[in-house]
């Protein structure tokens, strides 16, 4: 991991301003759903992004991919700044970075063929056309385990887990260097979630790409990941390697977090010792002073309440924001 | 122990335009007082048709519908929809997965609960609000008071979920079915609501029928588990009995497919080929055969749903004993 990362976020903030009024649009409030994050993904790495609904991470996946304007922060992409550029400096970069989405139904235009939707982000880039384009195509859907003859289909006529393939094929054709899946697998029956999960494995062994994988279960993401963090309230509450930090979580949170998935397992799930969090997650309109989980922290103290704690990575690369990490 | 529901050969399909589909095709199960029966399997194997059918939620003019369900000495499948009222939310009530559509917007939460309680017994409207308050109180909504007379947009996904089991506890049911009760949830709401379901369980021993997808959620509160498979029950034994002697290639494809959080990571995960077969017109053998490893000769005949292994414990398979044995 010596060689400079292939994508760098950098205090990383996207707050969306409340507005109120008539004619005049005052703001009168923000929401802080991303709120000073920075994180680093090499080229062929996995980094896992994990978290409750409204923790602010899909905001954050849409944001480093220039889909939302950052309010503030820097994300450097392959040598590149992105934040500031305008939509044609964007264009040539954008071939690169890719993005899955979660709902296999409303992510294909319904109106279009498969063989467009596929092909569509290889014409506009000017990867390939005409003929080379078609074949192009018919390889990605092959690779994706399709048959070639669904070139002219339509998406109505595939199954969520055949739809999140024809997703796979499309960001796959320009050839990025990262994928950014932002729940690729959580619409789907475990069964076809397993498969699509080898599928996007095998394809990172093949090609080589790095991948954001944004998700809230706990164990798709262990499976997937080389490293994972852990996002609370728009901010990083920890981050180290996956195995480390399933086996000995330092923030409370990412310890209630790990606590609180029921596993397939009786004995062992009746024997392990469980934390129930209290209450709901704070809003992130007003999010408390100091720590942000503070309000739902059994270890939780004075500090807690006043000072918010920064984000201190040891020796082995085991970051963790906590004033009093387990 | 007799039994407080004994559904026998329930079968349900539904005419469309494409053909007809036969969503639930010969189940059967018992569920014994304060007893958890999870049904599980995967999206259209036909357990939310299972569970809505028993309380009369499939009725349609294209709906066919045969078997019996009998509950306190009564067929549900044979009641008249006014019949059927009477038993539904007092005897029998249902929590759905989706706690954003199932209450009604414009009404207080206080006042729905309230009607509900006034359209079965013969309260005023003051007592039914002051046992709608309790009711809050008791599945641990903070101020329950002030929160009766909030409206449903004003609670969260796991707040409302509590309110809909408050409203479902409210008449003091026998049985309670559950479709996906958590599955909207986050991990953390998730584990406060399967506590409260299970505290429910144990202090007013309440039945439950628990309809979910998630193999974690059922071993966590169930002490019996149907799987079912393109509308026929594949296994059905004891919780750890499915859990750590599962009969069926189906069951063991799921167990083996989860990617865990509590154990390293396998170089692959298992998975399960192809999908699930149409339900317009499913395989005459073995509906499960297309995706089985272990397929052989004879699964081109549909096998029964019978006990190979313990008592109570049933799978629907063709395998030998020792030939499923020596999977394990």
């Amino acid at each position: 991991m010596s060689a400079a990362p292939l994508l760098e976020v950098t205090d990383l903030v996207k707050h969306f301003a409340i507005k109120s009024g008539v004619l005049i649009d005052r703001e009168v409030g923000r929401v802080r759903a991303v709120d000073g994050v920075s994180l680093t993904l090499h080229e062929g790495e996995t980094l896992g992004l994990v978290g409750e609904s409204g923790c602010g991470k899909s905001t954050l996946a849409r944001a480093i991919l220039q889909l939302i304007a950052p309010t503030s922060g820097s994300v450097r992409f392959d040598g590149h700044e992105l934040v500031g550029l305008s939509q044609r400096e964007l264009r040539p970069l954008r071939r690169q970075m890719q993005m899955i989405f979660q709902d296999p139904f409303a992510s294909l235009n319904p109106r279009k063929r498969i063989g467009q939707i596929i092909g569509d982000p290889m014409r506009l880039h000017g990867v390939a056309d005409g003929a080379q384009l078609k074949r192009r195509v018919q390889e990605l859907l092959d690779r994706v385990g399709l048959q070639a003859e669904h070139y002219n289909r339509y998406p109505h006529e595939f199954s969520g887990g055949q739809r999140q393939r024809i997703g796979i094929a499309r960001a796959l054709g320009t050839q990025p260097k990262l994928i950014i899946a932002d729940e690729p697998v959580s619409a789907l029956d475990v069964s076809v979630q397993a498969q699509i999960i080898n599928l996007l494995e095998d394809l990172q062994r093949e090609f080589g790409m790095a991948y954001l994988f944004v998700a809230h279960d706990l164990g798709v993401v262990r499976h997937v990941s080389d490293r994972v963090a852990v996002m609370y309230l728009g901010k990083l509450v920890e981050q180290a390697d996956s195995d480390t930090l399933y086996a000995r979580p330092r923030h409370p949170y990412t310890h209630a977090l790990l606590s609180a998935v029921p596993i397939p397992d009786p004995r062992k799930n009746a024997a392990r010792e469980r934390i129930t969090l209290e209450g709901d997650v704070p809003s992130p309109i007003d999010p408390p002073p100091g720590c942000h989980f503070h309000t739902r922290c059994a270890s939780a103290t004075d500090i807690c309440r006043h000072d918010e704690p920064a984000l201190v990575t040891d020796d082995c690369g085991h970051a963790t924001a906590c004033h009093h990490p387990l | 122990m007799s039994p407080i529901l004994r559904v026998a050969d329930l079968r349900v399909s539904f005419a469309t335009d494409e053909g007809v589909v036969h969503a639930v095709d010969g189940v059967s199960f018992d569920v014994n007082p304060g007893e958890v029966v999870a049904i599980v399997g995967e999206s259209g194997c036909g357990k939310s048709v299972t569970a809505q059918t028993l309380i009369g939620l499939t009725r349609s003019p294209n709906a066919t519908i045969s078997g019996t369900a009998i509950f306190g000495g009564r067929d549900l499948i044979d009641l008249s929809d006014d019949e059927l009222r009477t038993v539904r939310g007092a005897h029998i009530a249902m929590v759905f997965q989706d706690p954003m559509t199932s209450l009604n917007p414009v009404y207080r939460v206080g006042d729905q609960i309230a009607e509900m309680i006034r359209a079965h017994r013969e309260v005023s409207k003051r007592e039914a609000l002051t046992r709608a308050v309790e009711l809050l109180h008791s599945v641990g909504i903070p101020n329950p008071e002030r929160r009766a007379r909030d409206y449903p947009h004003e609670f969260s996904g796991g707040m409302r979920q509590r309110v809909m089991i408050a409203m479902a506890l409210a008449l003091e049911p026998e049985l309670l079915i559950a479709d996906e009760p958590t599955t909207a949830l986050d991990v953390t709401i998730q584990a406060q609501i399967l506590n409260l379901l299970r505290t429910l369980n144990r202090e007013k021993n309440t039945s439950v029928v628990l309809i979910t997808h998630d193999l974690g959620v059922v071993a966590e509160l169930a002490d019996k588990v149907v799987v079912m498979y393109a509308g026929q029950v594949v296994e059905q034994a004891s919780l750890d009995e499915l859990f750590y002697q599962p009969q069926h290639p189906y069951t063991w494809g799921l167990l083996g497919s989860i990617p865990r959080p509590d154990e390293i990571r396998p170089d692959r995960l298992p998975q399960i080929p192809g999908q699930p077969p149409s339900l317009r017109n499913p395989p005459t053998g073995c509906r499960f055969a297309a995706r089985c490893e272990y397929v052989f000769a004879d699964c081109v005949q549909p096998p029964p749903l019978r006990s190979g292994s313990g008592i109570g414990h049933l799978d629907r398979c063709w395998l030998s004993a020792d030939a499923k044995a020596g999977r394990r």
